[in-house]
């Protein structure tokens, strides 16, 4: 292991026990603010002293102990970290009394917590990034493209709801558990979209959320084996993630996915994806993201292949459409549409999109420029990349975008 | 935790009140509502309200009283009356609003009641 996995390894172990053991303090007070507070010096430590000494044998045990420590002597805000105290000691007697030392794991409820329906849905994703993950608000601040205080504020107000509107630590009943994992599914795949947008070499954006989203679903799927759209999720990220190296070129521009170099894929991630497709579909309960995973399933084979089943691919966007509310996923429909029935007719399907719903959606934009081109029209599609072009920060993407043009005409 | 349930309904809801025609059917939806409060035995207490119209708002600015004829705000949906319920959590509180016949005509706004001051 170079030392860089081995830092790597490290920060994740970290951030799981972190999570495990914020998710066990955090259920008595309801107080995710004081529970955080209660870790926050441990966790620091350990981000500093495991890449160095090595990840302990048990890690839990480390970090609750080094908090006890400094609840101990640290007074930096007492009123907070109080609230958190006789939780903090429940959970350390229990580690006490136990032969074996070993933690339940409860990040599963605190996700449907951060996932509530009662929680507005833009501040869900970044109360999990912080509450299971342990990532600091500046770091979720610059993913969001927002000022660190302002995310910080948000943050904390979602907290003072959770806490004070009795928002339920636990796992929703069989009755409504399908509904409220889709909302905890599409906060984790939110993270990834948002890491796929970030543009790789930029410092000021940190490193790229995927990573933590794969880690989030994965997690999802170790605690709820039995539900086949987390899985779902998994397999479309893993799909999606064997192709990053190959997404952008050598000078950072966008790569589209038939022009890629498919060498530069990484072979066992598509594996696992498949697997992991396979896997949920033997449940026999299809949704949006098993649906979507089957997509990417078949873009990875196609052009591995050479060829495109289309009429199965276009039959997989006309079931996802159904499934899933997502404009993107209408989007994708009618791009796929255009390129395997003619830009006529992925151009109508375009149409049937409510014009607000696209306003600022670049991806439709961009889809619109792309298939207006290809039927020839090009005064149209000179607009519709102008306004394609407005919508994004990401310059690989503009420069793909001018590109195109220029080629045309 | 308590929970106050509160009501409201647009304009024209608040009209079916006073119609024969729907009169019986509207308050027949609520007193199996409230019916069904009292039986889970939930319940801390509650009213129902006079219409928007009955309303008067007074406001003490600089030590002078301002009373004027109307609810605090014209808007199209109005308080039409509260309860308060004792209940496990938030979950349980919005089983119960969505179960109320404003929720499916007008809205329920669900709010956590402050715990009296310790002493």
């Amino acid at each position: 292991m170079s030392k860089g996995d081995a830092r790597t390894a490290a920060e994740t172990a970290a951030r799981s026990s972190y999570g495990r053991l914020l998710s066990l303090i955090v259920r008595s007070p309801r107080d995710i603010a004081a529970a955080e507070d209660a870790l926050a010096d441990a966790f620091a430590e350990a981000l500093r002293v495991w890449p160095e000494r090595g990840v302990p044998d048990n890690p839990e045990a480390w970090l609750l102990t080094a908090a006890r420590r400094a609840a101990g002597h640290a007074r930096r805000h007492l009123g907070v970290r109080e609230a958190a105290a006789p939780a903090l000691e429940q959970v350390y007697d229990a580690m006490q009394s136990r032969t074996t030392p070993e933690f339940p794991d409860e990040r599963l409820k605190l996700m449907f917590v951060c996932a509530h329906p009662a929680i507005d849905e833009t501040i869900r994703t970044p109360l999990m990034l912080q509450t299971i993950l342990g990532l600091d608000a500046a770091r979720i601040a610059r993913a969001f493209l927002v000022e660190a205080p302002a995310m910080s504020q948000r943050l904390v107000r979602a907290k003072a709801k959770i806490r004070d509107a009795g928002v339920a630590f636990e796992v929703p009943e069989a009755s409504v558990l399908e509904e409220r994992l889709e909302d905890v599914l599409a906060a984790i795949y939110a993270a990834y979209t948002l890491g796929l947008d970030d543009v790789p070499g930029e410092a000021a954006a940190g490193e790229p959320l995927t990573q933590e989203a794969v880690f989030l679903a994965r997690l999802v799927v170790l605690l709820l084996p039995q539900a086949p759209e987390a899985k779902g999720l998994l397999a479309l990220m893993l799909a999606s993630e064997a192709r990053a190296a190959a997404r952008r070129g050598p000078g950072g521009e966008y790569v589209p996915l038939k022009e890629q170099d498919v060498r530069l894929w990484n072979g066992a991630l598509i594996a696992e994806a498949e697997a992991c497709l396979r896997a949920a579909a033997a449940f026999g309960r299809p949704g949006r993201f098993q649906t979507e995973a089957a997509i990417q399933s078949l873009h990875n084979q196609s052009v591995m292949l050479g060829e495109v089943p289309a009429p199965a691919l276009l039959q997989l966007y006309d079931v996802l459409v159904r499934q899933s509310p997502a404009i993107g996923a209408a989007v994708a429909r009618a791009v796929a549409y255009g390129e395997h029935r003619g830009a006529e007719k992925g151009l109508a399907r375009l149409d049937e999109i409510a014009a607000a719903r696209v306003e600022s959606y670049q991806p439709y934009w961009a889809a619109r420029f792309h298939l207006l081109q290809a039927a020839g029209q090009l005064n149209e599609a000179a607009l519709a990349q102008a306004k394609a072009i407005s919508l994004t920060q990401d310059p690989a993407l503009i420069a793909f975008l001018t590109e195109r043009l220029n080629r045309a005409s | 935790m308590q929970y106050m349930l509160i009501f409201t309904e647009p304009t024209e809801v608040f009209a079916r009140r006073e119609d024969p025609a729907e009169a019986p059917a509207y308050w027949g939806a609520w007193t199996s509502y409230m019916g069904a409060i009292a039986q889970a035995g939930i319940m801390v207490n509650g009213d129902g309200l006079h219409p928007p119209h009955t309303a008067t708002t007074v406001r003490v600015r600089n030590g002078k009283r301002d009373v004027q004829d109307g609810p605090y705000a014209d808007v199209k949906e109005q308080l039409g009356g509260y309860v308060v319920i004792e209940v496990a959590g938030l979950d349980a509180a919005l089983d119960w609003a969505a179960k109320s016949p404003s929720a499916h005509y007008g809205s329920v706004e669900v709010r956590p009641v402050l715990p009296p001051p310790a002493r």
